[in-house]
């Protein structure tokens, strides 16, 4: 009977005292590959946050003789989007176009003179405020700029 | 324990399990060795699963996106080097393994009545790990990815009757485009891997019907060895160095990300396929363009279809080890063909 065949029992007369610190090791091994298997598993499933895919800079958002007073447009701010609007008083304000309930796109109401999001009829005034509707927060507004006949917005001077 | 294994057997019938657990053995002879070339095979396999599922969060199939991806994984994402590095060690590894694996059956003649339909599974599984490596290489897009793609697909297209439409079929048009990136792409994620697990099951199952085969003329050394727990154990340390080997690999030579394929740029100076198509690759290269009436090229790709095919059909080829007798013209003409092949692989890895 070579020395494989020997049955592994209880019976074993191997000491008690190096079998148990055996199997602690050997316990202790395969909890070690264990974790390194699992630690960088976890990691990798959770991406990191994406870096925001621009400068912070302006925006060309709009010609000034695209949007008349009492009219608004959406447009790619990064990579949300964003609604200008000409109020009807001629003042040029930009808000995020998410609505702050279930983020939905907002859009401009020339009916209402409101910023309108069409899910759930919520309902911003023209200084972005929430004024009627589900959503619980006003929309935050941006910076903009004026450069001749073009409209420039910019993200980094956000208010709101 | 015993309980819930009595609810278990009770409801789903575990005792068969429970049988071939207990019966289960692996016979003991001087070649006993490569009996754990299969268990380390299907290991790696399921490395590849593993790591491929984790990299199918990320991976964005689409000539504007597959490459970005690939580079944010290797990149940004946490631990996503790893990952990757690993899934393409253990893809050349396990391809090595299979090679060998179905080496050592063949001079065992492990393919020999009862294990025809056996060995023509193990077959199919390495035709499958083949298309696997070739269509997978394609996935990162980046310059290599791009010529090894349309060479090896050029390849195909030379076929006499069958060339012209099986390259269409491969490329989805007429050239290496993003139709080609999307075919790849499914055939790697999906079709492939059905078609490797259904294989599989199959050759898992008619192994544990048949048992291990013995050598004809080969004597047995002792009482069979138990395959639950004893050889498992064993199967266990070989498959936990080949964890560490690959993590050694990944950290040391981690898997690299050339130029982004560019269809308007000329191919790379060194280009090369995967290490498993060198012999093909070398083949190709040194044939003439001419022999007598035929092309070259048509002939050494001809030529090594027909080798597969033989190979695929040698348990009904050969008749002397089907009444289990020595026929040692099939153990020459295997050590032949794998000198050859690997004296060419050594070529053009040295070249």
């Amino acid at each position: 009977m070579d020395e494989h065949d020997r049955p592994l029992s209880p019976a074993d007369p191997t000491p008690a005292g190096r079998r148990s610190f055996l199997d602690w090791l050997l316990g202790l091994s395969a909890f070690g590959t264990a974790a390194a298997i699992v630690y960088p598993v976890v990691h990798f499933v959770f991406p990191p946050p994406r870096p925001k895919g621009r400068a912070k800079g302006a925006v060309l958002a709009a010609q000034t003789s695209e949007l008349a007073p009492g009219s608004g447009k959406v447009f790619p701010l990064g990579t949300r989007p964003a609604i200008l609007v000409h109020t009807p008083d001629d003042k040029w304000r930009a808000f995020t176009a998410k609505c702050t309930h279930l983020s939905c796109t907002v859009t401009y109401r020339d009916d209402m003179n409101m910023i309108w999001c069409p899910c759930h009829d919520g309902r911003f005034d023209l200084t972005g405020k929430n004024v009627a509707g589900p959503p619980p927060r006003p929309l935050a507004e941006f910076t903009v700029v004026l450069k001749g006949d073009e409209v420039y917005v910019t993200e980094e001077a956000e208010r709101g | 324990m015993d309980r819930l294994w009595a609810w278990l057997d009770d409801r789903v019938g575990l005792e068969p399990v429970r049988h071939l657990m207990a019966q289960k053995t692996v016979p003991r002879h001087r070649h006993s060795i490569f009996y754990y070339l299969g268990g380390m095979a299907l290991f790696l396999f399921i490395i590849q699963l593993g790591t491929g599922l984790l990299l199918l969060l990320y991976y964005e199939p689409g000539v504007s996106t597959a490459y970005e991806s690939v580079r944010r994984i290797s990149g940004e994402i946490p631990f996503g080097w790893l990952i990757r590095s690993i899934h393409r060690w253990s893809a050349d590894i396990f391809i090595g393994v299979l090679a060998v694996h179905m080496f050592t059956a063949y001079q065992m003649k492990a393919y020999r009545r009862p294990r025809e339909v056996t060995w023509l599974t193990g077959v199919a599984l390495f035709g499958v790990a083949l298309a696997f490596g070739f269509s997978g290489y394609l996935l990162p897009w980046d310059d290599i990815a791009y010529f090894a793609t349309s060479v090896g697909t050029q390849v195909a297209g030379v076929f006499p009757l069958v060339g012209k439409a099986l390259l269409q079929l491969m490329r989805g048009g007429e050239d290496v485009t993003g139709a080609t990136l999307a075919r790849f792409f499914a055939l790697h994620v999906v079709v492939l891997p059905f078609a490797a697990l259904g294989l599989l099951g199959l050759h898992l199952l008619l192994v544990q019907r048949h048992g291990m085969s013995v050598p004809p003329g080969v004597t047995e050394k002792g009482r069979p060895r138990p395959f639950f727990p004893d050889f498992l154990m064993h199967d266990l340390v070989g498959w936990t160095l080949a964890l560490a080997l690959l993590a050694a690999l990944a950290a040391l030579l981690p898997a690299g990300l050339g130029p982004k394929a560019d269809p308007f740029a000329s191919a790379p100076a060194d280009i090369k396929p995967e290490w498993y198509f060198y012999a093909p690759f070398q083949q190709l290269k040194m044939i003439p363009a001419h022999i007598g009436p035929f092309e070259g090229e048509v002939l050494g790709a001809v030529g090594f279809a027909v080798l597969g095919l033989l190979f695929a059909l040698v348990p009904f080829l050969d008749r002397r080890a089907a009444r289990e007798e020595s026929s040692r013209a099939f153990s020459i003409a295997g050590w032949v063909v794998f000198i050859y092949l690997v004296g060419l692989t050594c070529y053009a890895w040295l070249h």
